[in-house]
């Protein structure tokens, strides 16, 4: 079977170790996580988890299953396809000398990116999007010469009835 | 109303109408054990805190209430661990209290300090580490709600010594409201509706009932509706006394080492309804190949059971009991009902299946295992409550021993923990003191929990060892003899202890049988003793447990008698 990329999103208590009881789940039942995201929310009880995972449709379904299971997860939603609205932001700082800088910034230009800082040698540039975004901007720096990297990983919300 | 932590903690527990704690004491939970002192709860001191669970364990699964223990920080707590992931493995309601290092020294690796709660996250329904006083009434009664409703298990309670000797102004918590915790009890109605349309269109039916039949107390609708609509019923290791064994429509255990009937029916049903099971791998054998012909109705509390290993054709979230009844309901059959097919050739067949290849075993010269089994099941008519440890003795209690009633076989069915049935049996003889309970042992895990004897001979509890003494660990010497080329690699028991003075030297009894004629006057003998008895019966050494299915084939491919 098929393994698609599947993104999930949780409301969780607010406490210390709920963090750990779900990604325990995931690494105690060899479930596997791309990305995971966690902040806390308008409701200082509850903070949001999103996550990132790849497997097939009945692996998706046990996982779902098992971390509603888990005492501290209060709500759990998938956030594929288009009823909802999915971001993530990335820094990447390049290699920028003289000759490449202009390139550096058509490019952050295109993507609607921002740079926020930049030096003789190199930029941090600011990108949010969805995933393909990222790696197309990542696509396009990586000749230039990508120096670091940070990904929030996704988060998400569901969009509202219109 | 001014309490210390360790006062709230006894008023807890009374008001969760516990009576029996097993626990050890140790310096984390001195305040505890100090303010224990004064209350009328019964301590039960074992000698080894893996004992002091599984021990809350038997008790639970004996008594149907919520056992609990009570042990001190560090080694403490890590060794509950054993006991704490078998209770999770067979959802057995238990809740552990362990005490903490003071709240400030807590991540200083102080003396005794482990992070309990992180080893134990993976193997709990839920755990708590108390951070402030104000909380231990909520958590504790957080701690018993979770551990006894929707599927039961083990719940973890870490108590920091400070918190325990504390004081504060203690009202009482209300009742129990967690937002993100709601199992469903009823099962959806359409759902059930086709469901009944199931069986009563079903030509070859069977019920495969799991522990979740007896944990929800639905044996005696489990009962009628089996022989209302005539359903033939096989059970888990976790079902027996789910559907009393003596019942001609009962097929005896599933799986691994299932009857020929039941995994022959199993393999052929046109419809399978599954209640409170899980579909271990050593019940389905080969999940491809597992009941192919029938569609499959799954009753279970937990959603994640359901679709976990087996694709089902009619998933139904709820309490088995009350899905059961609501089924009774819905049918409205009762026994001799003309609503139902009569099902003769189905019936037939299972007949011949049972005819053809019943439990067996050859008697010879020596003593039989199957043969002490069947004596104990004789002699104590069915009535008794039968723990187990692990292995062949546990297979062959599970195949010669039938269970008429639920709650009366306590074995360490998911994890398989060899140790369980001596501190499960004083756990269940406290629970039911006017019961005969039997722990049948191999002379391996007897031996894992053998200190236990101590504590059995201080509370006076006359719990009967039979020990099948094989002078091997026999179920693995078995796997060797018939898949690794009979090289019984480290199986072979060369020194075991003489368990006869063993007995005496613990203050208990002790007899032996040696040949077949033995068993029946060393077993008369030793059920009519009012004390701790060990029995040891030097049994055939290299008997096997049949039939057995090889890990990962079909069920249906047997190694018979």
């Amino acid at each position: 079977m098929a393994e698609d990329k599947h993104v999930m999103t949780m409301l969780v208590d607010n406490q210390p170790g709920v963090t750990s009881r779900v990604t325990g789940l995931f690494s105690g039942k060899g479930f596997n996580i791309e990305s995971i995201c966690g902040s806390p929310t308008n409701d200082p009880n509850v903070s949001r988890i999103t996550i990132v995972t790849r497997a097939n449709p009945p692996v998706i379904e046990q996982i779902e299953k098992q971390l509603r299971k888990l005492v501290n997860v209060i709500k759990l939603r998938s956030l594929n396809g288009p009823k909802s609205v999915r971001r993530e932001l990335a820094l990447i700082c390049v290699h920028a000398k003289a000759e490449q800088r202009a390139e550096v910034l058509r490019i952050v230009d295109i993507f609607r990116g921002k740079i926020v800082d930049a030096g003789l040698e190199h930029f941090i540039i600011e990108v949010t999007g969805e995933e393909a975004k990222i790696q197309a901007v990542l696509n396009l720096l990586k000749p230039i010469g990508i120096k670091k990297l940070a990904r929030t990983g996704m988060i998400g919300l569901i969009r509202e009835p219109k | 109303m001014m309490l210390t932590g360790a006062q709230i903690l006894m008023t807890i527990l009374k008001d969760e109408n516990v009576d029996t704690l097993f626990g050890f004491p140790g310096g984390a939970v001195i305040d505890i054990y100090d303010e224990l002192a004064r209350t009328d709860i019964r301590h039960i001191l074992v000698r080894h805190e893996q004992g002091a669970v599984h021990a809350a364990d038997g008790y639970a699964r004996a008594s149907g209430k919520v056992g609990v223990c009570l042990v001190t920080s560090g080694p403490g707590a890590t060794n509950t661990v054993t006991g704490i992931a078998s209770a999770y493995a067979d959802s057995i309601p238990i809740v552990v209290l362990t005490g903490q290092v003071p709240t400030h020294l807590i991540g200083n690796d102080a003396f005794q300090e482990v992070d309990i709660v992180g080893i134990t996250r993976s193997c709990t329904k839920h755990n708590y580490l108390v951070e402030s006083i104000a909380d231990l009434a909520r958590i504790l009664k957080e701690a018993f709600y979770l551990a006894r409703s929707g599927r039961p298990g083990p719940v973890l309670v870490d108590i920091p010594k400070n918190i325990a000797s504390a004081k504060t102004d203690f009202t009482p918590p209300g009742e129990v409201r967690l937002r993100s915790y709601n199992p469903t009890y009823r099962p959806n109605q359409k759902q059930l509706r086709e469901v009944v349309r199931l069986l009563q269109a079903a030509e070859r039916p069977l019920i495969f009932a799991g522990g979740g039949v007896i944990l929800s107390g639905g044996a005696a609708e489990l009962t009628h509706l089996a022989r209302a609509a005539r359903i033939p019923v096989t059970t888990s290791l976790m079902g027996l006394g789910a559907f009393p064994g003596s019942d001609p429509l009962f097929l005896g255990m599933i799986g691994m080492h299932g009857t020929y009937a039941a995994n022959m029916s199993a393999s052929t049903c046109d419809l399978m309804l599954a209640v409170g099971v899980r579909f271990d791998d050593r019940v389905t054998g080969k999940t491809d190949t597992f009941a192919r012909q029938a569609a499959i109705v799954h009753i279970d509390i937990d959603p994640t059971s359901i679709r976990k290993n087996i694709p089902v054709s009619v998933p139904l979230v709820g309490d088995c009991r009350i899905s059961l009844q609501m089924l009774n309901e819905m049918t409205g059959a009762t026994a001799g009902s003309t609503r139902f097919p009569a099902r003769g050739e189905w019936l037939g067949r299972i007949a011949e299946w049972k005819q053809a290849q019943p439990l067996s075993y050859h008697q010879g010269e020596s003593i039989k295992p199957q043969q002490v089994v069947e004596k104990v099941y004789e002699l104590t008519r069915g009535e008794a409550i039968i723990t187990t440890e692990v292995g062949q003795n546990q297979m062959w209690a599970a195949q010669f021993y039938r269970f008429d009633h639920p709650n009366h076989f306590i074995t360490s069915g998911g994890l398989g923990c060899m140790g369980f049935g001596l501190p499960a049996a004083i756990g269940a003889q406290i629970a039911c003191p006017d019961k005969v309970v039997v722990d049948i042992a191999g002379d391996g895990s007897i031996q894992m929990n053998i200190q236990e004897m101590a504590t059995a001979v201080q509370y006076g509890l006359p719990i009967k060892i039979v020990i099948l003494n094989n002078g091997y660990l026999g179920m693995v010497r078995q796997w060797q003899e018939l898949f690794y080329g009979r090289r019984y690699s480290f199986t072979r028991m060369n020194h075991a202890p003489d368990f006869v003075k063993l007995a005496e030297a613990y203050g208990a009894v002790g007899l032996r049988a040696t040949r077949p004629e033995e068993v029946e006057p060393v077993l008369r003998q030793g059920l009519a003793e009012r004390k701790p008895v060990i029995m040891d019966f030097v049994v055939e050494a290299e008997e096997g447990v049949y039939p057995m299915v090889p890990s990962g084939a079909p069920i249906t491919e047997m190694l018979l008698v």
